[in-house]
């Protein structure tokens, strides 16, 4: 397995940000270390490596550190062009294509996620984000169709950027389909989707990253609420 | 038909500091395009038609296809005209500098505008806390520079072309927020004045005095004193 010098990733194993960076090192077959993070009580090497956001994920690669999730991955496929798949297409209009999307991702389902764990004070305002999460994913329904022409994934035959950042996203879904009752990821609203769940939850580099523990999880939300560090 | 027409357009509204990153990405690249002007309370077909998700400009528009949001139209720009007439690149050859220009031009996108924004439009409290945090991030950038000429170092690249927008709102932060960029972010400034050099820039940014105009212009349409 390469490794080209150290690797480290200092996370919280449920952030949507960071699984999206470890699918990524596991799809390009990179051997790294893992350290978890207290975000009640943030480690002086997370802080001294990301003086400016203070947030997770961070890739210490060489010691260097590289912040902020979707600039780690195109950081690590460009310097492991070689090895593994490529995450972003080659071609510049379809990575055009596929950075608009993965922006719309955490900007949309971003928002609508912390809105529906971390920052709603009551029901309401819960439903008020779940409505805003059924929108945006009705989207990426079209988008799936159009970006995979059919193919398994966002980025075609292999899972691409936009599969990893929304498939981030997807462990903390299966907690707040148990809070609200029902399917965010709907079969009957988004098939599309609710099939491309399937098939990325059980390819290689995703199995293990991505949390399946809904009790786990939502024990954990507990923890981050208490900490009050997701607002 | 519009909208397949060869070659580039760029749908813009005049004082953006999203659609002039689009405007210095062209122009450092030497490539011609068409201007197209769009009334942002009256939203043509095109741009509808261009940008259905978010319905905002900068969309810029090349043998008809669109791309849209202002980094990823110069990220764009960048990789599919690279070294056009022997124009350099604008991010740098290394993945960890461009990493680093990445980093900085997000950080600019994630706070810059959002804050400037409550600075001007608040009052009381909730303004204070955006002069704060206005502060704050100048002087974040201002570290960031340190003593050198650009973002990136010796060489003009990709985050210099999404922060140098933002140098014609200073005059515009400093009256709402009551304070000196110069005092506070010297390297800053010297920076931008470096930038105003660039005629990519000097062509593309508006006037100071014009920005502010046009603030004070939508602080009368939004009733605020």
């Amino acid at each position: 397995m390469a490794g080209g010098g150290d690797l480290k990733v200092l996370g919280v194993w449920t952030s949507p940000f960071v699984i999206r960076v470890r699918i990524v090192l596991n799809l390009k077959g990179l051997a790294y270390e893992y350290a978890e993070e207290d975000l009640g009580n943030k480690s002086a090497l997370l802080l001294g490596s990301n003086p400016v956001n203070k947030s997770v994920p961070v890739l210490l690669h060489g010691g260097r550190p590289i912040n902020e999730s979707r600039i780690i991955i195109q950081y690590i496929d460009e310097v492991w062009a070689g090895s593994g798949p490529a995450v972003l297409p080659r071609d510049p209009y379809e990575r055009a294509v596929a950075r608009f999307w993965a922006a719309y991702v955490d900007d949309k389902v971003g928002s609508a996620w912390t809105g529906m764990l971390f920052r709603c004070k009551n029901e309401e305002e819960r439903a008020e984000a779940v409505a805003r999460a059924d929108e945006a994913l009705r989207t990426l329904e079209g988008a799936l169709e159009e970006c995979s022409g059919g193919k398994p994934f966002f980025g075609g035959d292999g899972i691409g950027l936009v599969d990893v950042v929304l498939g981030g996203y997807l462990g903390w879904f299966a907690a707040i389909d148990r809070i609200i009752g029902r399917r965010l990821i709907d079969p009957a609203r988004t098939p599309l989707l609710a099939a491309w769940e399937q098939r990325f939850r059980a390819a290689d580099a995703v199995r293990g990253v991505v949390p399946d523990d809904v009790d786990k999880v939502l024990a954990f939300l507990q923890t981050l609420l208490a900490i009050g560090s997701m607002k | 038909m519009a909208g397949e027409k060869k070659g580039l357009q760029l749908l813009d509204f005049w004082v953006s500091p999203f659609g002039q990153r689009c405007r210095i990405a062209l122009s450092e690249k030497g490539l011609p395009y068409e201007y197209l002007e769009q009334d942002l309370g009256n939203k043509s077909e095109l741009l509808l038609r261009s940008n259905p998700v978010h319905k905002k400009i900068p969309v810029l528009l090349h043998d008809g296809r669109p791309v849209c949001e202002s980094l990823i139209i110069v990220q764009y720009i960048d990789e599919a005209f690279p070294g056009k007439d022997g124009k350099p690149a604008l991010l740098p050859a290394d993945p960890y500098a461009r990493a680093q220009a990445r980093f900085w031009a997000d950080y600019v996108d994630k706070k810059l505008y959002d804050c400037g924004t409550r600075l001007w439009k608040l009052k009381g409290e909730a303004q204070q806390q955006a002069r704060k945090e206005m502060l704050e991030i100048l002087r974040t950038l201002d570290g960031a520079l340190g003593d050198g000429k650009f973002f990136g170092g010796e060489a003009f690249g990709f985050a210099d072309v999404a922060i140098a927008p933002f140098t014609a709102w200073f005059l515009t932060y400093e009256r709402h927020g009551e304070f000196s960029v110069e005092e506070e972010c010297p390297r800053l400034v010297a920076w931008a004045k470096r930038c105003g050099e660039r005629e990519s820039i000097a062509k593309n940014l508006t006037p100071p005095e014009k920005v502010y105009e046009f603030i004070c212009g939508m602080k009368k349409r939004f009733g605020i004193e």
